[in-house]
């Protein structure tokens, strides 16, 4: 590594202390890409700018943030209107929790897609799944913070979720309020675990990217690189390429931010927190509602209360996803050459979809049979049908390699090849 | 990171798979890529060309766009409108007695105020003559001589000086003794004494009416 020269002495001298620059131009030179990533690629680059933007925007609004049950609400208020430019750095923190959700979601369902979680990259979708999970928990206590009344009551019911647990649910749950009902306490420690988590997150992003770099990353044909034609550099190829889906981001989020800052949260969280009043309608932001159908979704099983086993079920549908390298069977990743798979993954998403719906609506009546039909369906993909469809489907055949697939002269590109050779 | 990475070579593309026409194209674009893959690098010409143009440009608007992106984060730390909305405060004057001073708090700091005897008055006129670290005229520090109105924080570093009250030691001036490192005021709140560089800070102020100033 030492080993290489540069032209610049202060580089040279730098770099045979600390490999910083030979390991950027490995990463961006000489690490192979495959050559025919597509648009579906980006979201992983995306997914970590908008990290950083919650971060960044976290810190300045720590700032002025007061994590007080009779100061927090107020504080909030003060940032909107007092705080100069308070408005903008606050709407950016809410509106990009959503777009993060929207832009892991489809990320994570990009890998299912292409079977991005296959051997060898296991651990690079375990750690992905890790990621969300920690995710999810700073985005509840993120949410919280607000002290409206939304904030308290779903604090105030996702911590009950503890109480489920058999014989030390009780407890647990007094040990998580620090207290008797969710109140100073509370506030502060979810504050506090707030402002670490997406540290953490931090942390476990280089260890996804360090898994990722070691088998490298899947391609929509789901085959291995096999020769120098099947990749190429990422700079300056999927910077460019990167850069953009950043731009396209960056305007999404600036007409968010500007003209709809509020247009996917609840109306019911400018309220400030009332312990003794719960809303009429209790529903989370959009990117929990297909977990909160399956919480309310799930009666009584055999000797498990109703109340436990949507908790079980709730915490499963995301669980489940680790276990996903072994469900499925398949040795073919893309489902471009699955052609069972490949509806049964778009079932799913409408399944998803519709998940989120009921989500979002009071479990009675028509809702909950929805709520109880997609639940049922969302394990039976996983735990039945993914195997099955791995036992006997025949995939289609995979092309011999990357470059052969996407240099195959077609209708549109006319004969390249006839092309270049009267060119020589 | 090895040093001999693992990049397939190119050694083992399988040309029996392809008509003479894909392995001619496959052999064009591996060339393309063996010659220009490195950060895309063409036949360079003298000077500047369209290239070097397009890279200067992309990057100083990258620069310009993260400065207007950080911009509101930083102004975000600025003085809020509540806070600057303590920025002035009404002080009612006429319960201070000749020779009493009181401390009133504006935007967070003390603002000493002292009805000046006549003596005091007097020996402030006197110190206009005399070699002061930081001259400056006693008639020019205050709105009416028997009203003295001064930030009171030592222009050292920052602690509050004693003198408010009668009792306290107020140095060989007669005005303020920090006792934080020995600096000494006089009765125009000048630094005569010490290791503070600069005199008093006289806050701006307007008589609003006889009994009343504003500060700030």
């Amino acid at each position: 590594m030492a080993s290489r020269q540069w032209n610049n002495r202060l580089i040279q001298w730098i770099d045979d202390r600390f490999p910083v620059v030979s390991m950027a131009h490995h990463q961006m030179y000489e690490y192979p890409m495959p050559r025919n990533l597509n648009y579906w690629w980006s979201f992983g680059s995306l997914a970590g700018i908008i990290l950083l933007i919650m971060i960044l925007s976290g810190i300045f609004l720590s700032m002025q943030y007061q994590p007080s049950v009779d100061l927090a609400f107020d504080s909030i208020e003060r940032i909107m209107r007092d705080v100069n430019y308070g408005w903008l750095v606050r709407y950016m923190h809410q509106t990009g929790s959503s777009l993060f959700f929207a832009i892991i979601y489809i990320h994570i369902f990009r890998g299912m897609y292409y079977g991005s979680y296959k051997s060898p990259r296991e651990i690079t979708w375990i750690t992905g799944v890790i990621i969300f999970l920690i995710m999810m928990a700073t985005a509840f206590m993120g949410y919280a913070l607000v002290w409206g009344q939304m904030s308290f009551w779903a604090a105030t019911a996702i911590t009950n979720l503890f109480t489920a647990i058999p014989f030390i649910g009780e407890s647990a749950t007094v040990w998580l309020w620090g207290g008797y009902s969710i109140d100073n306490p509370t506030l502060n420690r979810f504050y506090a675990l707030h402002y670490l988590f997406p540290f953490v997150i931090f942390a476990v992003v280089f260890l996804h990217l360090i898994a990722l770099h070691t088998t490298r990353s899947n391609n929509p044909l789901g085959i291995d690189l096999k020769s120098r034609q099947d990749w190429i550099p990422f700079h300056p190829y999927y910077t460019v390429k990167d850069l953009v889906g950043v731009g396209a981001l960056a305007t999404l989020f600036a007409v968010l931010v500007f003209f709809a800052p509020d247009a996917l949260s609840e109306p019911e969280n400018f309220i400030p927190a009332n312990p003794l009043v719960t809303p009429e309608h209790l529903v989370p932001e959009w990117y929990f509602l297909p977990f909160y159908a399956i919480l309310r979704a799930v009666p009584n099983i055999w000797f498990i209360p109703a109340k436990l086993a949507g908790v079980i079920a709730m915490f499963g549908a995301t669980m489940i996803w680790l276990f996903l390298p072994w469900l499925d069977p398949s040795k073919v990743r893309s489902a471009r050459f699955r052609p069972i798979y490949r509806v049964f993954f778009w079932i799913l998403v409408a399944n998803c979809l519709v998940l989120g719906w009921c989500g979002a609506h009071v479990p009675e009546g028509l809702w909950l049979i929805l709520s109880r039909v997609t639940t049922a369906y969302y394990f039976l993909h996983f735990l039945v049908l993914l195997p099955a469809i791995g036992l006997i489907e025949k995939p289609r055949p995979l092309p011999h390699s990357i470059s052969q697939a996407v240099l195959k002269p077609s209708p549109s590109h006319p004969e390249p090849a006839a092309a270049a050779a009267q060119r020589s | 990171m090895s040093a001999t990475h693992r990049a397939p070579s190119s050694d083992g593309v399988p040309t029996e798979h392809m008509t003479p026409a894909e392995a001619r194209e496959i052999e064009r674009v591996q060339e393309l890529l063996d010659t220009r893959y490195m950060a895309d690098i063409g036949p360079l010409k003298e000077g500047w060309g369209r290239r070097e143009f397009l890279n200067i440009s992309t990057i100083a608007v990258s620069f310009a766009g993260l400065g207007l992106f950080v911009w509101p984060f930083l102004q975000s730390m600025n003085p809020a409108a509540d806070v600057e909305a303590l920025a002035s405060i009404d002080v009612d004057l006429s319960p201070i007695e000749t020779g009493q001073a009181i401390t009133v708090v504006w935007r967070g700091k003390p603002v000493f105020i002292r009805h000046r005897t006549e003596a005091e008055i007097v020996a402030a006129r006197q110190g206009d003559g005399e070699e002061l670290l930081d001259p400056e005229l006693d008639t020019a520090r205050t709105e009416k001589p028997e009203w003295l109105v001064v930030i009171g924080i030592c222009t050292h570093l920052g602690c509050v000086p004693r003198g408010q009250r009668s009792t306290d030691p107020r140095g060989d001036y007669g005005g303020w003794f920090c006792s934080c490192h020995g600096a000494q005021y006089d009765t125009s709140g000048r630094i005569r004494k010490g290791p503070a560089p600069k005199n008093l800070e006289v806050p701006p102020y307007v008589f609003v009416n006889d009994d009343t100033i504003r500060i700030g």
